[in-house]
């Protein structure tokens, strides 16, 4: 019968419509900005630094190797080395970023300065309200307003950021431990060469600092 | 045939009225007209309704890609081919992470297969999807079988956003396996939504399938030969449409499809309706690949862990990679001269091939079938211009 394919398709968006009512996977609709729908974990849009404690400049984890300047596909991250040194959560003397810029209008948030980024100091942002009127200074993001807490990457990617942590957290241990393993040969070398104090021409050579195992 | 022939040739178009023909017209569509597809123009010469001649002319949203490329690294131009055909992500950053493996001579640890089908089959699922509800919105279908086509597409690209980080610019494969693993719940959430596919199907073909209007407006329209099909290298669904039986997935056995136990739907027409039905077909036949997959999924790495990520450079020689792409043979040939860049980087698009015999689909057509005729072509401009 002509007409019957169309009747069916009829019939089929009135089970739309009606179940549109009643079942939530056909009513997908949701009126945003007054509800938005939760984001996902992975979500990724630009990057930011991340620094531990509570002063961004302090905190800091970049030490401005530039790998990530090399590696970006469009070339939107603009490094400048200091002149000086600050101490990086390990405790050791690094130099640190003077300028970093990242220009988002530039950048295809790709994720790839993340992958290569050795220090875990570069993550990717999930926030998405970036619109503006002023298109060169508000889109070009200078070191302070990338930088963000490392409890607020906590709070965005809470299952990768706790790896991060855990993954640092060993390191740090390890460096304790080598620093204080160190620390004890250092000393029980120094008792030694007290003990024997003249001889000290045949003085043992100073014992390699390595791994306590 | 280049960009620059055919639009010299677009431009040379004589005088209508030269063969005694008068009341010829020629109208320009496009380039910015909602049925193109993006930026597209089709330069048609017009005897009343029917087409006489019709240049297609592209390039305008020519970015370079390969030249891009050729000045990056190798990881570096991965996210630019998310931005090849970017319906369809997945599939482009596959076959391109599959052709610098030959180059280098890679292996890909088993989960990182499985996990290679899966993202490529969902991928084939959401293009499809997608593709019938840009037909239907070509043919006058304003709004109602897009929409749901969005709705479910929306559903899958929520996975991707899930595994990826991102709905449609992935970046996801890697040299040698993928970037990260499956998230919690996500092989869950994946077989739920392609436990619930067959059931949107099912309404879909209801909705469409008899409608006689679409088959008015589709069938015995657009009919593409086998023997046009073959000689012009036209690949993928288009092809199967015509009756070649021609499927990558079945002649190279790349990556692992040899494991899984699927068919490959066959038209016999060639027309715009086959097309049509060709893409509902193949996304049973996706439905089946993905179930198999996400059942017999391994434990296991999801990369090489000798692959480099920075400084890598594949030793001096050449590579093709090809994958069956949703819109056909999606290949990448490299040559690498040794150094961290490709020397050359080509792109095998599977659209602009697909596109090259638009006008003998077109001759003596009305002009409202050019839109449905480019339509069921499943082009995406930007791989047609790259």
């Amino acid at each position: 019968m002509v007409g019957e394919g169309i009747l069916k398709g009829l019939a089929e968006t009135a089970r739309n419509f009606f179940g549109s009512y009643v079942s939530k996977d056909r009513l997908t609709t949701v009126q945003y900005p007054e509800q938005r729908e939760p984001q996902i974990e992975a979500t990724r849009d630009f990057p930011f630094l991340v620094y531990d404690g509570a002063d961004w400049q302090q905190g800091m984890r970049c030490v401005a190797c530039q790998i990530c300047e090399k590696e970006c596909p469009p070339k939107c991250i603009f490094i400048e080395k200091s002149k000086d040194k600050k101490p990086d959560a390990f405790g050791k003397m690094q130099i640190y970023p003077a300028t970093f810029n990242i220009d988002i209008s530039v950048c295809m948030s790709c994720q790839i300065c993340v992958e290569v980024c050795p220090f875990d100091a570069i993550k990717m942002d999930v926030e998405y309200h970036q619109s503006s009127d002023d298109r060169f200074g508000a889109l070009l993001l200078n070191k302070q307003r990338l930088s963000k807490s490392n409890e607020y990457y906590n709070a965005i990617h809470p299952t990768e950021a706790s790896a991060v942590d855990a993954q640092r957290a060993e390191e740090l241990a390890k460096l304790e431990a080598k620093a204080k393993a160190a620390a004890e040969v250092k000393a029980a070398a120094e008792a030694k060469a007290a003990a024997d104090a003249n001889p000290a021409l045949n003085a043992s050579p100073q014992q390699p600092a390595g791994d306590p195992q | 045939m280049s960009t620059a022939t055919l639009a010299a040739a677009s431009l040379n178009l004589e005088p209508a009225n030269e063969s005694g023909m008068d009341q010829l017209l020629e109208i320009a569509m496009g380039p910015q007209h909602p049925s193109t597809h993006g930026v597209f123009r089709m330069n048609v010469v017009l005897d009343g309704e029917r087409v006489v001649r019709l240049k297609p002319v592209f390039g305008y949203l020519h970015r370079n890609h390969e030249k891009i490329a050729e000045n990056e690294t190798y990881l570096g131009s991965m996210p630019y081919t998310d931005r090849l055909d970017y319906m369809c992500p997945l599939t482009n950053n596959w076959a391109y992470a599959l052709a610098v493996e030959k180059l280098a001579g890679i292996q890909v640890p088993e989960r990182a297969e499985y996990l290679r089908v899966i993202t490529g089959e969902l991928t084939r699922l959401q293009n499809h999807t997608c593709l019938i509800g840009f037909l239907m919105q070509d043919m006058g279908a304003s709004g109602t079988p897009l929409m749901y086509a969005f709705r479910q597409r929306e559903i899958i690209l929520d996975l991707f956003e899930a595994l990826t980080g991102a709905r449609m610019m992935c970046n996801y494969m890697r040299f040698g396996g993928c970037r990260v693993d499956l998230p919690a719940g996500w092989l869950d959430q994946a077989k739920k939504v392609v436990a619930g596919f067959p059931r949107f199907l099912d309404e879909y073909e209801s909705l469409l399938v008899s409608n006689e209007i679409l088959m008015d407006r589709t069938q015995d329209v657009g009919v593409l030969s086998k023997e046009l099909a073959i000689s012009a290298g036209i690949s993928g669904p288009m092809a199967r449409a015509s009756g070649v039986d021609y499927d990558i997935r079945k002649v190279d056995h790349y990556s692992i499809y040899d494991r899984f136990a699927f068919r490959v739907p066959l038209g016999s027409h060639g027309d715009v309706y086959d097309r049509f039905m060709i893409r509902l077909l193949e996304m049973r036949e996706s439905v089946n690949i993905l179930q198999q997959a996400m059942r017999d999924i391994p434990e296991g790495p999801i990369v090489d862990p000798k692959t480099k990520i920075r400084g890598f450079r594949p030793k001096p020689g050449e590579a093709y990679g090809r994958i069956e792409g949703p819109k056909g043979e999606l290949g990448f040939y490299l040559v690498s001269d040794g150094s961290p860049n490709p020397y050359r980087y080509r792109v095998r698009p599977p659209s602009l091939i697909n596109l090259t015999i638009l006008e003998d689909l077109c001759l003596g057509r009305n002009v409202a079938d050019i839109v449905v005729i480019l339509g069921s072509i499943d082009i995406v401009m930007g791989e047609v211009d790259r």
